[in-house]
């Protein structure tokens, strides 16, 4: 009996793809697929480090985006959930859609294929989410500037949608969690890594980064927020569920005025 | 500077204050792409901002421009005889508070209404200043919702439309007769008008752009209305009829419902502290739904023998307890439009089941799995399995099993005003 392998990538998207690729290529019988921060060997298989290659990748992506659309957004936006075990379950799905003629995507009667879906839908559901909850406060050095902490890995999702709408604003929006961001400079947007000590929430305390004018917007929107709401409709268990609560440090509306 | 500033602040809590009760807003169906290096983008879904304390999706600034009114309709709290604080904006002031919102993502865009003053004309003029000024002077792509003065002229609704993603003029008052008793300054037809013009702007749009490419956009997102609900002593049917009305002869692309919040003393109306009707509003919105997207006609759900919608069960739910006829159906075989009658089913579960029957033939788990509520759906379905739940009992025995077994969820339902059935 061959013995079953565990692979272990850099964590990108891609270094994911270069595994799969590997595992098809060589027809290894896969046990695990995981992080290198967070790999953990199993008893009974050996490892391999999988270096990333684009091209290898490249080829993956291509062969399921062939098979179907669905699928591949599917599977990237599932793989950015960052879910303990989603390599496998992604590589199972992989090997499905491969085994079978007819798209896979769409046959949520499959406990694999339901999971994923509902993975790229929970995915999905925080990119809109922070489409909406980014609140830029403007720097004194002219730079729309917002933290933002989500639960899955959901800025290379929503880099298209602030490029097109923010297109004559300097802007960055960072991630607290991951450490990570996006800034546009008026001509592209470049990730950046960046280790900053403070997070800049919606505190009553100003910083010395904003002027005097952000916050009198910030005051401003707070305030109108507060005489839209009608009182005698009030319902804050809604309130809650549209505005999850883990949200709330980042958005100048909820400052306590 | 500060000065200012405390001012801008005082005006914008009145006339936010005042605007709040306007429904009729949101920000979905426009298609204005940003040109490049302008400001904003509404490319077709709507983004909410943010929501209010009572659940209220917040995706504009929704603002009056002034709450001076020389009217005085007995349901607005803007009214001539009310007794409140006053305030009006200058058009720079709306201008410079849109652009800044949108640049922090607090918003989509604008929706901007304003009491009467002096004039329907000399109102309108000014609020479409304010969206001209947005787009010309600011490059603004973001979206623009002006409310139609009602008695406003042709001249200045087209240009309103050509400046505007989306124009409303709320009827308020679902009835004639209701009109009458509580807008006396108000005609109908001074919201009709105004309503024809921007249909027949939108049809010579479409049929120009056909033969000229660059013909400027005439209000990409449509018109809208909202309706005023427990106001009057109207019907359901009354209601819904006319909606019917104004989406089939108006090209309405929205019609919303508001549950009257008295506002007012006044013995037309119910008194302040009336609950607001919020299950109902819901209902209406219920039955709106699935006019537009179920395939259901208005005269299946209400009509002469049931002229008001069921309040403990949805209406999809009450229509098919009235027409058990039509039930079981199999879930294996039946149609789309057959399908989407089913009550615990919505359209995206229908999509799943269509989907998902090409592979295998669907059992009670798939269906579970898929998400449809088989706490409803069971009494009406049967599918790739032996136990069947419907066995021959009536409607009203179902109704009172589904009631039974589902109370906890049915009574969170009637609270949530804006949560539609799934
Ligand atoms: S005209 Fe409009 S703002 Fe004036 S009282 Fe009537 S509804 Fe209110």
């Amino acid at each position: 009996m061959n013995a079953t392998k565990t692979f272990i990538y850099d964590g990108s998207f891609n270094g994911f793809l270069t595994a799969i690729f590997v595992a098809f290529d060589e027809k290894t019988r896969v046990a695990d697929i995981q992080k290198n921060t967070a790999s953990q060997s199993g008893l009974f298989s050996e490892t391999e480090s999988i270096f990333t290659q684009m091209d290898k990748a490249q080829r993956v992506w291509n062969g399921i985006d062939k098979k179907s659309h669905t699928a591949i957004k599917d599977i990237y936006f599932a793989f950015l959930s960052e879910t303990k075990g989603v390599e496998m379950l992604l590589y199972s799905y992989i090997r499905k859609m491969f085994t079978t003629t007819t798209s896979i995507s769409s046959d949520y009667s499959d406990g694999t294929v339901l999971k994923i879906s509902q993975l790229a839908r929970s995915v999905g559901r925080e990119k809109h989410r922070m489409e909406a909850f980014v609140r830029f406060q403007l720097t004194k050095d002219d730079i729309c500037f917002s933290n933002i902490e989500p639960d899955f890995d959901v800025i290379p999702l929503i880099t298209k949608h602030f490029r097109s709408r923010y297109a004559d604003q300097q802007w960055l929006i960072y991630d607290v969690k991951r450490k990570y961001g996006i800034f546009y400079d008026l001509n592209q947007v470049e990730i950046i890594t960046l280790d900053l000590d403070t997070a800049y929430t919606n505190s009553l305390n100003k910083s010395v980064h904003f002027g005097e004018e952000e916050y009198n917007y910030q005051d401003l929107w707070n305030n109108y927020f507060k005489s839209t709401n009608i009182k005698s409709r009030i319902n804050l268990k809604l309130h809650k569920q549209h505005v999850p609560k883990r949200y709330w440090k980042y958005l100048s509306e909820k400052k306590a005025v | 500077m500060s000065l200012s500033f405390d001012r801008i602040k005082e005006k914008l809590n009145i006339l936010a204050d005042a605007a709040k009760y306007d429904v009729s807003c949101s920000s979905s169906g426009s298609v204005r792409k940003n040109n490049s290096d302008g400001l904003g983008d509404s490319s077709g879904m709507g983004i909410c901002h943010s929501y209010t304390e009572d659940g209220r999706c917040v995706s504009l600034l929704k603002i009056l421009l002034t709450n001076h009114c020389i009217f005085d309709c007995a349901y607005c709290v803007t009214r001539k005889s009310n007794d409140l604080q006053r305030a009006a904006f200058k058009i720079q002031e709306v201008v410079d508070l849109t652009i800044n919102f949108y640049r922090r993502n607090y918003i989509e865009g604008l929706f901007l209404s304003s009491g009467i003053f002096k004039s329907p004309d000399y109102t309108m003029e000014r609020l479409v200043m304010v969206a001209k000024k947005l787009r010309l002077v600011e490059n603004f792509n973001g979206y623009i919702h002006l409310k139609s003065i009602p008695g406003a002229s042709d001249e200045l609704m087209r240009e309103a439309g050509l400046y505007a993603d989306r124009l409303s003029v709320n009827i308020e008052v679902p009835t004639i007769s209701g009109l009458k008793l509580l807008a006396p300054d108000k005609k109908h037809e001074d919201f009709t008008k105004p309503m024809l013009k921007v249909k027949n702007e939108i049809i010579q749009y479409k049929s120009e752009k056909k033969i000229i490419k660059s013909t400027p956009k005439y209000a990409p997102a449509g018109q809208s209305t909202q309706m005023i609900v427990g106001a009057t002593g109207e019907s359901d049917k009354d209601i819904m009829y006319s909606a019917t009305h104004y989406y089939k002869n108006y090209n309405m692309k929205r019609v919303y419902y508001s549950g009257y919040v008295p506002v007012a003393e006044d013995s037309r109306l119910p008194a302040i502290g009336t609950q607001v009707p919020m299950l109902r509003e819901n209902r209406l919105y219920q039955t709106d739904w699935l006019l537009r997207f179920y395939g259901f006609g208005v005269q299946e759900i209400l009509n002469n023998d049931h002229p008001n919608l069921d309040m403990d069960v949805d209406p999809k739910l009450g229509w098919a307890l009235r027409n058990m006829q039509y039930f079981p159906v199999d879930i294996n075989k039946a149609d789309k439009s057959v399908l989407a009658r089913i009550p615990g089913l919505g359209m995206k579960s229908v999509h799943k089941i269509i989907s998902a029957r090409r592979y295998r033939k669907l059992n009670w788990e798939h269906l579970k799995k898929i998400g449809v509520a088989l706490n409803r759906a069971k009494y009406f379905i049967i599918c790739d399995s032996n136990s069947w739940e419907h066995k021959d009992i009536e409607g009203t025995k179902i109704k009172g099993l589904i009631l039974q077994n589902s109370v906890g969820k049915f009574r969170k339902e009637y609270s949530n005003q804006l949560q539609l059935f799934s």
